[in-house]
């Protein structure tokens, strides 16, 4: 059991944080043919955006409807509609994906009032579906404008019908990659069910040259696929923070679910491969056969580096959660766990004490640590603790790649462990020769006779 | 220091800025008023307008009084760099959260204020409201007066609320902040006649230290950097130069124009892009401030550098000439970088003049010919439609459109504040043109515009059909 802690500082330095509609954002941007709308001024827009484009190195389509002081006295309803209408017009989106920000929730638009309204003078827009998403930016963090997003989206778009047996729903949280998307998507196939995936972040954000450029997601999950979702067998929710979505399945569709919180490491895998095996009546596929000997092999193989080791981590719950555990079944020790938002989980992570906090919070604590895992902002700390860094989290804007990276299944989690333990091995190698030299010393401070002056 | 309506609007009709003159005195003003339009507005806030041109102040706390997305989603991306204090870069913030919407976030932020100030000793905390504190009441000025007085540091307020405009009003706001609380609050330990302050160059990519030297050779001494690589106190005391020198923008003209009737600076404004460029900056410096002395040893070292540069360039311009670029950027950069094009003999068919002035305009015409396309607005789908039309080679915009030309397989030169390269100065020239060969005549063009094997009709497929 982990006792919660929230630090009692009034500012928050070098936030680990990121706003819930930037996660609303990336969850949105997992749909086709999507453009996300950012209800605030134009700045909550542009800085998601930026923050967005250099983690992905991707286009973002990512619109505003830009708020002034004026309509922000007199209210939002003629920005929204004007917002709409020229997105419409200008990016021809399947589907729209709105959600407030801090500006407007203070304000306290009434924005379900707000868009029966605009359906109704414009009675063009019926077949266009507007997702609504609330995300104060005061309340919550990433994961929780995510998990928010995705739980609209199965709200509103599923629609009854005829069960299908190999049908199931993916609803896969923030603290998975496009590739890990791509991998999952690989697994469930393998069994032969059809997955329909929410956000399906591998066919949109995954790094690829289309033939024409677009202006809204050119992949992703498609509005036909999103209301067959009713027709699932079964709710496979991958990160804890989408369980109240699956949830909301199982209400309107009575769909069972099950919750894997994370997909990396040989136990959360088997049980994984398990549930597929159990729901579509196929046995587990050789590639996969092969591939857990691998993992069991690359295991063995790196077990020497990770055994005692100190890790500090600075991540969201859902991505803690998944990677001290990992960590743990590696023989490795949790030496510092921050994060950004409470979550029902956070209490059962193997360690003694959860800070939620920020990353001033995470530099004072890590000291002592083997290992940092956190986003790219922990590269200063790394160099100010002399503590080596492995990246995980978001932003990662100092490392190419981050769309097509995978932790998840056999196959991601032998990469994971091959990335780690080299970040070991070539710390190890560094300090190997010091550390030598340094013992050295200190045996010559012990030795009169010895006059020889010091490496240093 | 209230951000009123009337204090908006003054920043907003600046009267230094050629955007409000009319023409011949009819015809309407293209003034800053534009409001955003929704679902079509691009770019950043007057918050973002406000951190950029303060936060490259080094030796600075920035706390931003607000919720979790004006900071979190925000702090340590901007690319301007420090030749000492790290300060500048961390990311500070009262993380507002419901509690503080619903009672008000004044206590928290007086004792934000504190905490910074007694862990991280700055040399002045600024803080930046934002639209929620704004929206809740929160009074800002109060506040930092109570802290400053507590703490016997400078607490000085931007009230710099998103919502009140573009990023271009947010550096004016900056601006105003500067000449309210810090210019003019301490004294140089000397003057010399050659003193100047460069307003406008945020040190990008270290861009100011490619200029420095000259400036240094010349004797000429740079009083304060408003506000690349700065110290507080330099801007403090930076009234006391006799010359301030806009560069290649004209957010902070209302910092030149005040400072011009407040302590008789006089200002110029210049570009240090290109070889042209430069060379006219220097030579006004000289002509403004300097006697004849100065202005033969500006001669000498402009002959000096370009005889260097031009060896330097050889190599480059025989690989570059004739190539056509699309440029796509705002004010006066689009004069400005067509003129470092033409130096490396690169053609530019069509430039953005969305944020020109009428002078600018005038100049890029001049630069252009008769021939060029000047683009008033510019979408992806426009900019891609231009370079189509224009069987141009590359584009050369802001990081924004860097995935506009790459998806469009186009090659691509990142201009704006994001980028990695400094291409300011004589020195910056090389690099420049070193990108522009790197990125024109990478292989890989070539090779992503080959389509798969199995997609070239053959011979043997068409027989089949």
């Amino acid at each position: 059991m982990a006792t919660i802690q929230t630090t009692k500082k009034s500012v928050a330095v070098n936030p680990l944080k990121q706003s819930q509609p930037l996660g609303s954002a990336l969850a949105f941007l997992g749909l086709k043919g999507m453009m996300p709308l950012f209800h605030g001024s134009q700045g909550c827009t542009a800085f998601a955006k930026v923050m967005l484009v250099r983690h992905f190195r991707e286009a973002i389509p990512l619109s505003t409807t830009a708020m002034n002081e004026v309509s922000t006295i007199l209210g939002g309803e003629d920005n929204v509609e004007q917002a709409i209408l020229t997105l419409v017009e200008k990016s021809h989106p399947e589907i729209i994906g709105l959600c407030t920000t801090g500006l407007t929730e203070t304000r306290g638009d009434d924005m379900p009032g707000i868009l029966r309204s605009i359906r109704k003078r414009h009675p063009e827009l019926f077949d266009l579906p507007i997702i609504f998403v609330s995300a104060p930016d005061f309340r919550g963090a990433l994961q929780d404008g995510f998990a928010a997003t995705v739980e609209s989206i199965v709200r509103e778009l599923p629609q009854a019908g005829e069960i299908r047996p190999d049908q199931v729903t993916l609803l896969v949280s923030s603290a998975f990659t496009p590739g890990d998307v791509q991998e999952i998507k690989e697994m469930v196939r393998a069994f032969g069910l059809k997955p329909i995936v929410v956000p399906d972040l591998s066919a949109s954000l995954d790094g690829h040259l289309d033939d024409s450029p677009s202006s809204v997601t050119s992949g992703g999950t498609t509005l036909a696929e999103l209301r067959e979702i009713g027709c699932s067998v079964f709710t496979l929710a991958i990160g804890d923070s989408l369980q109240k979505a699956a949830e909301i399945l199982e209400q309107r569709f009575k769909i069972p679910y099950e919750v894997f919180p994370s997909l990396s490491g040989l136990g959360a895998v088997d049980e994984f491969l398990q549930g597929l095996s159990d729901i579509s009546g196929v046995p587990v596929p050789e590639t996969y056969r092969r591939q857990r000997r691998q993992l069991q092999d690359a295991m063995l193989d790196t077990h020497f580096y990770f055994g005692r080791k100190q890790i500090a981590l600075a991540l969201e719950p859902d991505l803690l959660r998944g990677v001290a555990q990992f960590l743990q079944l590696m023989g490795c020790e949790i030496h510092t766990a921050v994060t950004t938002t409470r979550s029902p989980i956070l209490e059962t992570l193997p360690v003694e004490t959860v800070i939620i906090g920020d990353l001033a919070d995470f530099e004072r604590l890590a000291p002592g640590a083997d290992l940092l895992i956190t986003n790219s902002h922990g590269a200063k700390i790394s160099r100010r603790l002399g503590i080596p860094l492995y990246r995980m989290g978001f932003p990662i804007f100092d490392r190419l790649g981050n769309g097509q990276f995978s932790k998840v299944g056999y196959r991601g989690t032998i990469q994971l462990l091959f990335e780690i333990g080299n970040v070991f091995v070539e710390h190890e190698e560094s300090t190997v020769h010091t550390r030598f030299t340094h013992d050295e010393e200190k045996s010559n401070e012990n030795c009169i006779c010895n006059g020889r002056s010091s490496t240093h | 220091m209230k951000m009123t309506q009337g204090k908006i609007n003054e920043l907003l009709s600046e009267s230094a800025c050629e955007h409000n003159h009319k023409k011949d005195g009819k015809g309407k003003n293209k003034s800053c008023t534009q409001q955003a339009q929704p679902g079509a507005a691009q770019g950043g806030c007057a918050f973002d307008g406000a951190m950029i041109a303060l936060v490259p102040i080094t030796d600075v706390a920035h706390l931003v009084h607000g919720p979790i997305a004006c900071s979190g989603n925000s702090w340590g991306g901007r690319g301007s760099l420090s030749s000492g204090s790290q300060l500048y870069k961390m990311g500070f913030t009262t993380d507002l959260s419901e509690n503080d919407v619903i009672f008000g976030g004044e206590k928290r932020l007086y004792k934000a204020i504190l905490e910074v100030q007694q862990q991280y000793h700055p040399a002045a905390v600024f803080v930046y409201s934002t639209c929620v504190t704004a929206l809740i009441g929160d009074d800002l000025d109060a506040v930092c007066q109570k802290a400053a007085e507590k703490t016997g540091v400078p607490v000085i307020p931007v009230n710099s609320p998103g919502f009140i405009g573009s990023k271009n009003l947010g550096n004016r706001v900056g601006g105003e902040a500067l000449l309210e609380y810090v210019v003019g609050t301490a004294e140089p330990d000397y003057t010399t006649p050659y003193d100047i302050n460069l307003i406008g160059e945020y040190n990008i990519a270290g861009e100011m230290w490619g200029v420095l030297p000259l400036f240094e050779k010349l004797g000429i001494r740079v009083l304060a950097k408003i506000t690349g690589d700065a110290r507080y106190r330099e801007v403090c005391y930076s009234h006391r130069a006799k010359l301030n020198v806009m560069i290649c923008s004209k957010a902070l003209i209302n910092m030149a124009r005040k400072m011009e009737e407040r302590y008789g600076i006089p200002y110029i404004e210049e570009s240090f892009y290109g070889v042209e460029d430069v060379n006219r900056c220097l030579r006004n410096i000289a002509k403004t401030i300097g006697d004849e002395a100065l202005q033969a040893k500006v001669e000498e070292l402009i002959l000096q550098e370009t005889a260097q540069l031009d060896q330097a360039l050889a190599l480059y311009r025989s690989r570059l000439k004739g190539k056509r670029v699309v440029l796509y950027t705002g004010g006066v950069k689009s004069w400005s970088i067509i003129s470092a094009a033409k130096d490396l003999g690169m053609e530019v068919v069509a430039t953005s003049t969305k944020k020109s002035t009428a002078e600018d305009k005038a100049r890029i015409r001049e630069l252009l010919g008769e021939e060029g396309i000047m683009l008033e607005k510019g979408n992806a789908q426009e900019l891609l439609r231009v370079i189509a039309q224009t069987k141009a080679d590359m584009l050369i915009a802001g990081g924004r459109n860097q995935y506009t030309a790459l998806k469009a397989r186009i090659p691509f030169l990142d201009i704006n504040q994001e980028r990695h390269h400094p291409y300011a100065g004589y020195t910056g020239m090389i690099e420049m043109a070193r990108e522009l060969d790197e990125a024109l005549h990478s292989p890989i063009w070539q090779q992503v515009r080959q389509p798969a094997p199995w997609d070239i009709p053959t011979d043997r497929s068409l027989e089949l059909e």
